[in-house]
């Protein structure tokens, strides 16, 4: 259907106009991963072996905060104030509609993994990207599963004032878990447990094999196995419990 | 007195019915809408008349009863149908960081006969405010945009959801005008409305819909008249207000004044007069009726 095809782009330099424009967005998924490496960066200036281990930590999250944060914030925001009614009313094809916005969502991660890429090589003497092919498919992966995870969680808030509330008790658990146990070799074993289990530390492995070196793609592919899996059950409940419009009070 | 246009109607429904678990919105509405006309859905709030124009629209499904709306199911939601409908929500709301202008051209892109986009700004009264974002615009503009937002694809049928609760008279004033220049291009119209001078002014036909069903329909003057074509009202001795609805209002004066002469009375504040479409609304929407 070229049809179909031309409006998802079309759609997509829509969602890309839109991200350019609003400012803090802008900010929130480039400056502040940024800001984040620069100063642990700089705190952990000299240990190369500890910079190794803060450029991928910080990309992962880059990735769950530029797919999950953003598409849950903005999903709830186009529902609650009937921007996706509107849509929903009209002949672009839902297809079209979510190809545009899950392709913002991915050229917004891809620039990011280039900045911090970029910043780590040039600030803290990181090397170019080991594993390219690794790179590639878990940031795919990767967007993926978080986009569809935030797609999903949009459904479990309730009003656009309390979005930042559920976005955070979610984020900022998983960020903590999923670091403590990358970098800590002295993680409790429960702990660890959970991080394996979350889809980010897995993510977080797979963005280190590939910047910073270290076994190849098939090495990892139990990490993949695991950020698969959440992408699979986020999909399921992205679509199934989507909602186009405000609840009824 | 308008004749409803031969041929298909762009809408017909009959004895639809919506539950929300127990509670039952739309309880047997049965209406035809011819094409070229404008319908409007006339009720208090809560009357199920969103509810029913939303089924039409196909965001919701019915519990019951038949829909066609130019000949298809909206329930199916095909893609051939929204390309012949237009919708203006009660509230829709718009891309924050887009201009008028932008976001009509993403619209036509939608659609496969789009209208002229400069066209549509100007239909809509937009030309001043076409390269502001969306954010800065004021409420009126925000809902001038809801119109042309609908228009552009050139639609052959609009649904316009209480179009223009929450206006100053002013522009309830230019937003009745635009309705009209959009019946003039030959546009079915089917809107909903808890004002009675915006149904009396602007519908062809008018439903008056309260707790889920259809209380009377029919042109606005025809439905003023109703059964009754005439109503004589006094007050009688004791002081209180009597009417009297007749078909044959010279018969009943006779009968009153002949009576009141006889009596020596004079018949305070006697009136004939033809009941208008608010007599009829508030009499068949007040809660004891």
């Amino acid at each position: 259907m070229p049809d179909a095809i031309a409006l998802s782009w079309r759609q997509y330099r829509l969602e890309r106009r839109m991200f350019w424009r609003n400012p803090s967005a802008a900010f929130f998924n480039f400056m502040l991963p940024l800001l984040i490496l620069a100063g642990a960066g700089a705190a952990l200036s000299g240990n190369q072996h500890q910079l190794n281990r803060l450029v991928p930590m910080i990309a992962g999250m880059s990735v769950m905060s530029t797919t999950f944060t953003a598409l849950a914030y903005n999903v709830v925001f186009l529902r609650e104030r009937g921007v996706l009614k509107r849509i929903r009313g009209t002949p672009l094809p839902t297809i079209s509609y979510f190809a545009g916005v899950a392709a913002n969502a991915v050229t917004n991660t891809a620039l990011q993994i280039v900045i911090i890429d970029l910043a780590g090589k040039l600030l803290f003497g990181i090397g170019w990207p080991a594993h390219v092919d690794c790179l590639i498919v878990f940031v795919l992966v990767g967007v993926v599963c978080f986009a569809a995870l935030g797609v999903a969680f949009a459904h479990a808030i309730p009003n656009f004032e309390s979005t930042a509330a559920y976005v955070n008790a979610v984020f900022l658990p998983v960020v903590a878990v999923s670091f403590y146990a990358f970098d800590s070799s002295s993680a409790p074993g429960f702990v660890r447990t959970i991080a394996d289990a979350l889809p980010l530390k897995p993510l977080i492995q797979g963005l280190s094999a590939a910047l910073v070196g270290g076994k190849g793609l098939g090495a990892h592919l139990d990490e993949l196995a695991v950020l698969a899996l959440w992408g699979v059950f986020g999909c399921h409940l992205a679509v199934r419990g989507f909602s186009w419009e405000q609840r009824r009070t | 007195m308008i004749e409803p246009v031969s041929g298909d109607p762009a809408i017909e429904v009959r004895d639809l019915r919506k539950r929300y678990g127990e509670f039952e919105a739309v309880r047997g509405i049965d209406i035809t809408v011819a094409r070229g006309e404008v319908f409007a859905l006339l009720g208090p709030n809560g009357a199920g008349k969103t509810t029913t124009v939303e089924i039409l629209e196909g965001y919701r499904a019915r519990s019951d009863g038949e829909v066609s709306v130019l000949g298809e199911d909206p329930a199916k939601r095909s893609l051939r149908l929204r390309r012949r409908i237009g919708i203006v929500l009660q509230s829709g709301g718009i891309y924050s960081y887009v201009t008028p202008r932008e976001a009509l051209r993403h619209w036509a892109s939608f659609y496969p006969h789009a209208r002229d986009v400069d066209e549509v700004l100007d239909l809509a009264g937009l030309r001043e405010a076409a390269d502001v974002r969306s954010r800065r615009l004021s409420g009126g503009q925000l809902r001038r945009l809801d119109f042309a937002l609908a228009i552009v694809g050139d639609p052959e049928l609009m649904f316009l959801d209480e179009p223009t609760t929450g206006f100053d008279p002013q522009a309830r004033r230019a937003a009745w005008d635009t309705v009209r220049s959009l019946r003039e291009l030959g546009k079915t119209i089917l809107l909903t409305t808890h004002y009675l001078e915006e149904a009396q002014t602007l519908a062809d036909r008018v439903a008056i819909v309260k707790d889920g069903r259809v209380l009377a329909i029919g042109p606005p003057r025809e439905l003023g008249v109703g059964a009754a074509h005439y109503r004589i009202s006094y007050r009688n001795s004791a002081g209180e207000l009597v009417e009297r609805d007749t078909d044959d209002p010279t018969a009943l004066l006779h009968e009153l004044t002949a009576e009141a002469l006889a009596r020596g009375e004079r018949l305070e504040e006697l009136s004939v007069g033809r009941p208008t479409l608010e007599d009829v609304y508030l009499e068949l929407t007040a809660a004891d009726a």
